[in-house]
């Protein structure tokens, strides 16, 4: 790889790392704002205009707050824990493809930080890791409520890792890639995914809840069972860096959703934009610009989705969680693979 | 690349060897995973990258977290540990069981040969996925098929373990 490539690849890295440091930010805010509009409050508005300080305010509160280790806790793990939280959750941004191909002085600049031939399984690993930084905090924290906080988290990522995984066969069926730009590519136009996979996107946003660990599936830190979970010990920034995992999980599983169901950075009468204008270079630079904010704008849809069935849904009980897991997704998926793979060989056949 | 392959080995062997020496047993399942983590980096270095990903899922994603899961539901803490005390005898036995089946490995491996590679015939993209997928459902199509039932038979005794008993509620 040449220098220049290189270089570009290093600061495309760092944009996408502090674009999801922002959004993660800035949805501690709008998750705040929206529990307002939804309970009929106003919400945090004291500090700078409409309250967009507020994550500042909270960060500096957090940094400021005492650094605690309990006595008997294990300390190194009870550092690494969120640590590992945070990392796992920073590195799956690295293959999803935020946007097409920008053309700038006759050098293609692809808008992905890395292409693997097995982006979907990257992200598929990465996303069964996350549970590590959820143990280790709430095993080391020595205390019996962030066990069993730290307990319910294996268990729950485990069993909708499984319908997760057959939902995502489906996909792959289809597609016949397991590289997420050669995914994103096919569903040029309005041809999404979502049109032939309707029953997968549910069950694979259904798994995407539990495996974020948001309500209705946030067992691992329902307070009033659990104190606080698996972070029942922690304060300061490290309760502050689990918090923030959590949130750039809500934006990566958002982007996943977004490119393998509804068409990543494309949308509709894209040829026709492309058409449209008549210097070809000018046109494929519009053209993904354009991309770009497209698979912003899902993202966000994304996330204030999740944000919105979190003030709505009360959460399960723990025995209704695995059943909806293990006797109903995991069947539904199974049902997904067989009637996708009959739908191919009908339209072999018809066609 | 050479330099890379030493440094994923050594740090395979420090970690395995620290899987055995830890005396926490969390410790040692969390060496265990660094271990995969540097296998999958081998497995990236001969261009398997599929079997790098799966093994991260099956063995570190999934296997591991059930590891986990047991050893922190068992709770040894130190107190466990003081009690458990190997004799003498025992360590002897060890040592020259130990010692011995290294003197077979040495025996085994000296006068066997690195197989080398044909720069030619060589396919470097006989690790990806779509060679994998060919192979599997037409060369070794019986054997797949065979493991697959094997697995099917596993999960229905574990079913048949884990079931209830007519009358009884756990919750």
């Amino acid at each position: 790889m040449e220098s220049v490539d290189l270089l570009y690849k290093g600061i495309y890295i760092l944009v996408i790392f502090g674009i999801t440091l922002l959004i993660a930010t800035y949805s501690t805010y709008f998750e705040r704002k929206i529990a307002a509009f939804i309970q009929d409050r106003v919400g945090p508005n004291r500090a700078g205009p409409a309250g967009l300080l507020q994550p500042l305010a909270d960060a500096g509160k957090l940094f400021f707050k005492e650094d605690f280790i309990p006595a008997k806790s294990n300390k190194a793990l009870f550092v690494i824990g969120p640590g590992i939280a945070m990392l796992v959750a920073t590195m799956s941004s690295a293959v999803i493809p935020f946007g097409d191909m920008l053309i700038v002085g006759g050098r293609e600049i692809f808008l992905q930080a890395i292409e693997v031939n097995i982006g979907v399984l990257y992200v598929f690993g990465v996303v069964s890791l996350g549970v590590y930084g959820l143990m280790i905090g709430g095993w080391a924290s020595n205390n019996k409520f962030s066990l069993l906080g730290a307990i319910r988290a294996a268990s729950q990522n485990i069993s909708y890792e499984l319908a997760m995984g057959l939902s995502l066969i489906a996909v792959l069926m289809l597609t016949g890639s397991l590289s997420l730009r050669e995914i994103a590519a096919q569903q040029a136009g309005f041809n999404w995914n979502i049109w032939y996979q309707p029953l997968g996107f549910v069950i694979f946003l259904v798994c995407a809840f539990a495996e974020t660990n948001r309500t209705p599936f946030d067992l691992p830190e329902s307070e009033a069972e659990l104190i606080g979970g698996y972070h029942t010990e922690y304060g300061s920034m490290k309760l502050g860096m689990y918090l923030f995992a959590e949130y750039i999980n809500i934006f990566v599983a958002s982007a996943v959703m977004a490119t393998l169901y509804f068409g990543a950075y494309n949308f509709p009468f894209m040829e026709n934009l492309r058409e449209a204008i008549s210097d070809p270079v000018l046109a494929n630079n519009v053209v993904t610009m354009v991309g770009v904010g497209v698979m912003f704008a899902k993202i966000f849809l994304f996330i204030f989705f999740f944000m919105w069935v979190r003030w709505t849904l009360p959460r399960f009980r723990y025995d209704q969680l695995m059943k909806l897991g293990w006797q109903i997704l995991i069947p539904l998926a199974i049902l997904n693979i067989i009637l996708t793979g009959g739908g191919i060989l009908l339209k072999e056949y018809l066609f | 690349m050479t330099s890379l392959f030493f440094f994923l080995a050594s740090l395979t062997l420090l970690c395995a060897l620290m899987v055995v020496i830890s005396k926490n047993p969390v410790h040692s399942v969390l060496f265990l995973i660094i271990t995969f983590f540097t296998i999958s980096g081998h497995y990236i270095l001969l261009n398997a990258q599929f079997l790098a990903a799966v093994n991260i899922i099956v063995y570190a994603g999934a296997i591991m977290v059930l590891f986990l899961f047991v050893i922190m539901f068992l709770n040894m803490g130190k107190e466990s540990e003081q009690h458990v005390k190997t004799s003498t005898l025992s360590k002897i036995a060890g040592t020259l069981a130990g010692g011995l089946l290294f003197v077979v490995m040495i025996a085994a491996l000296k006068d066997s040969k690195i197989a080398g590679y044909d720069p030619e015939t060589y396919n470097s993209q006989i690790g990806m996925v779509e060679s994998l997928g060919k192979v599997l459902f037409t060369e070794y199509l019986l054997p797949f098929e065979l493991a697959s039932v094997l697995f099917l038979v596993a999960m229905v005794g574990a079913v048949m373990l884990g079931k209830k008993e007519a009358g009884e509620q756990h919750f």
